[in-house]
């Protein structure tokens, strides 16, 4: 028989590149057998520069600016600044313009918790709800595109109100879509909770106490299932949530399983909430003439976005340019709570536990701009200098996709 | 409590905070601190006000100094901004994560991006710029600009 104390610790690097995550960060982990004994978190990989850029940029440029920070929360985001940039104007934005705001948010939690589902299918194995809950999540998409002309980044904000109006045909569309939406989200409530399978492999995993959930600052829906009833559209209402009643999900499963259902269990409520939002739509302008020079002052604006508490601060000169622009994007908060989640755990949970959170390194990092010091006067390059410095990379170190490229065309006629 | 009688509160309890603090909206407080008093005023608001969880920490270059804003938060939805203020040569203050763990990252940000040291922080990953970045560039400090 081996002798169980001859084992010692053994660090594997698990990303910033791998198969199992989405995009690129780092975690050094410590193994003992196969069991986790420590974890460190290296972030940064997707660092932009959007918060130094939205200081040279006019508040306008950087609603557009901001969106982009992610293609999954778009709509949080630009929220989260216009609000602030409205609240230092002193704008009183008109009803209908929040209505819709309010709309689009949901709308984008919906896709948002959908996309979820799919990769937490896919992370345990069980790619028959990926396929599933992906080819539902269309369905939202394709409302997004008729509301907003984007499946993402919606540009439906602008400081003051809204850009696009709704018409009563796409009410009707978007109503059709939802009940078409709870049905399916019904099925998988009752999958997600019945399929012994899947509710074995998901319970007891990436276990995180309420106590630890509110020490290490955690957000969101991974907050929830951890006991903690917090959310900021009931907390702290913005937009038109003040007149919206709905119900705030939570879980003291304080597991994966406690995740998927409090979001699930939100996707439910965001149905009703849509209907609530389209029968009482408020008749009325869509904007309020916002000014170009924003007077100087500061605000924090905060936004349930569908991973947790998205935070804006913004700092105004009296210019048409922002002082400062921070942004605390919900990744951030939870990220911290992962490496809690994972103490004495098996190598195995890593992948499904770091999905749990819903992470998203693109909201997380922001910013950057590349400086190099050999470098200074050009350091950009076209996209053809890339593909042919890329080319070129490859040929020195005795790689050569040329007789490949010639196949691959002829195979292809 | 009304924010209004945290105001009240705070300029009692601290008579150097007369003038200092403004609630500019519902839900929201801003109490501006000198970096001789921010550990106390901190200590009273986190476990004697209720703002026991922490959004976010903010780095701001003022011009003549900097500023730390620490935007602590309550169940209820209150959010309070502490703002400090930093002599501009040899920026520095002490750590929060003895209240919050989770400021770990926001202030290593603090370092990597406005060259602000962080007293007391336990060793770890810079955040959130590479580990190849020349020491002594600060992006968000208002002379810096990017090359590209």
């Amino acid at each position: 028989m081996h002798d169980l104390r001859d084992l010692h610790d053994v660090k594997v690097p698990f990303g910033p590149q791998h198969p199992a995550l989405k995009e690129p960060e780092s975690f050094l982990i410590s193994l003992r057998g196969e069991k986790i004994t420590s974890m460190s978190v290296r972030l940064g990989y997707n660092h932009r520069g959007i918060e130094k850029a939205c200081e040279e940029r006019t508040y306008v440029q950087d609603v557009y600016l901001l969106e982009r920070i992610c293609g999954i929360c778009s709509h949080s985001h630009s929220t989260c600044f216009v609000q602030a940039v409205e609240e230092i104007a002193g704008l009183r934005v008109p009803e209908r313009a929040l209505y819709i705001r309010s709309l689009i948010g949901e709308l984008e939690r919906i896709h948002s918790h959908l996309l979820w589902l799919g990769v937490a299918g896919h992370e345990v194995g069980f790619d028959t709800l990926l396929m599933y809950a992906w080819r539902d999540r269309e369905v939202v998409m394709d409302i997004l595109v008729k509301l907003t002309g984007n499946r993402v980044n919606y540009g439906i904000n602008t400081i003051g109100g809204v850009r696009r109006d709704i018409t009563a045909d796409q009410i009707q569309e978007v109503l059709e879509a939802v009940r078409a939406l709870e049905e399916k989200t019904k099925y998988y409530i009752q999958v997600a909770t019945e399929e012994v399978t899947f509710v074995k492999r998901m319970s007891g995993v990436g276990v995180l106490l309420p106590e630890d959930a509110v020490r290490l600052g955690a957000v969101g829906p991974t907050a929830r299932a951890s006991g903690v009833d917090r959310d900021i559209r009931r907390d702290d209402p913005y937009a038109a949530y003040a007149r919206i009643p709905f119900k705030v999900p939570t879980s003291t499963h304080n597991d994966v399983y406690g995740r998927a259902v409090v979001r699930l269990s939100e996707l439910m409520e965001s149905y009703q909430m849509i209907r609530k939002i389209l029968k009482d739509l408020p008749e009325g302008p869509l904007t309020v003439r916002a000014p170009r020079k924003v007077p100087a002052g500061e605000s924090l604006s905060r936004y349930e976005a569908p991973r947790g508490e998205d935070v804006h601060y913004v700092k105004s000169n009296g210019t048409e340019k922002p002082e400062r622009v921070k942004v605390r994007a919900p990744t951030l908060a939870n990220i911290q709570a992962v490496s809690r989640m994972l103490e004495d755990r098996y190598l195995a949970d890593l992948p499904i536990v770091i999905a749990a959170i819903d992470p998203c390194f693109s909201c997380t990092d922001r910013l950057i701009g590349v400086k190099q010091e050999a470098r200074r006067k050009k350091d950009t390059m076209s996209w053809e200098e890339v593909r042919v410095s890329g080319i070129r990379w490859y040929r020195e170190r005795g790689i050569d996709f040329s007789s490949l490229n010639k196949e691959l065309e002829r195979w292809l006629g | 409590m009304s924010l209004e009688d945290i105001k009240a509160g705070l300029e009692q309890t601290f008579p150097f905070l007369q003038g200092a603090v403004s609630v500019p909206r519902p839900r929201r407080i801003f109490v501006d601190v000198g970096p001789a008093h921010t550990a106390e005023v901190m200590e009273h608001v986190v476990l004697r006000l209720g703002f026991s969880s922490l959004s976010a920490i903010t780095g701001l270059d003022e011009g003549a100094t900097f500023g730390v804003i620490y935007h602590v938060n309550t169940p209820q939805g209150d959010v309070l901004s502490l703002k400090t203020h930093l002599e501009r040569t040899s920026p520095a203050v002490k750590t929060v994560t003895g209240y919050f763990p989770s400021a770990d990252i926001y202030e290593r940000e603090l370092t990597d991006l406005l060259g602000i040291q962080v007293k007391g922080l336990a060793p770890g990953h810079r955040y959130p710029l590479p580990d190849s970045w020349p020491a002594g560039e600060y992006p968000l400090r208002k002379g810096w600009k990017a090359v590209c």
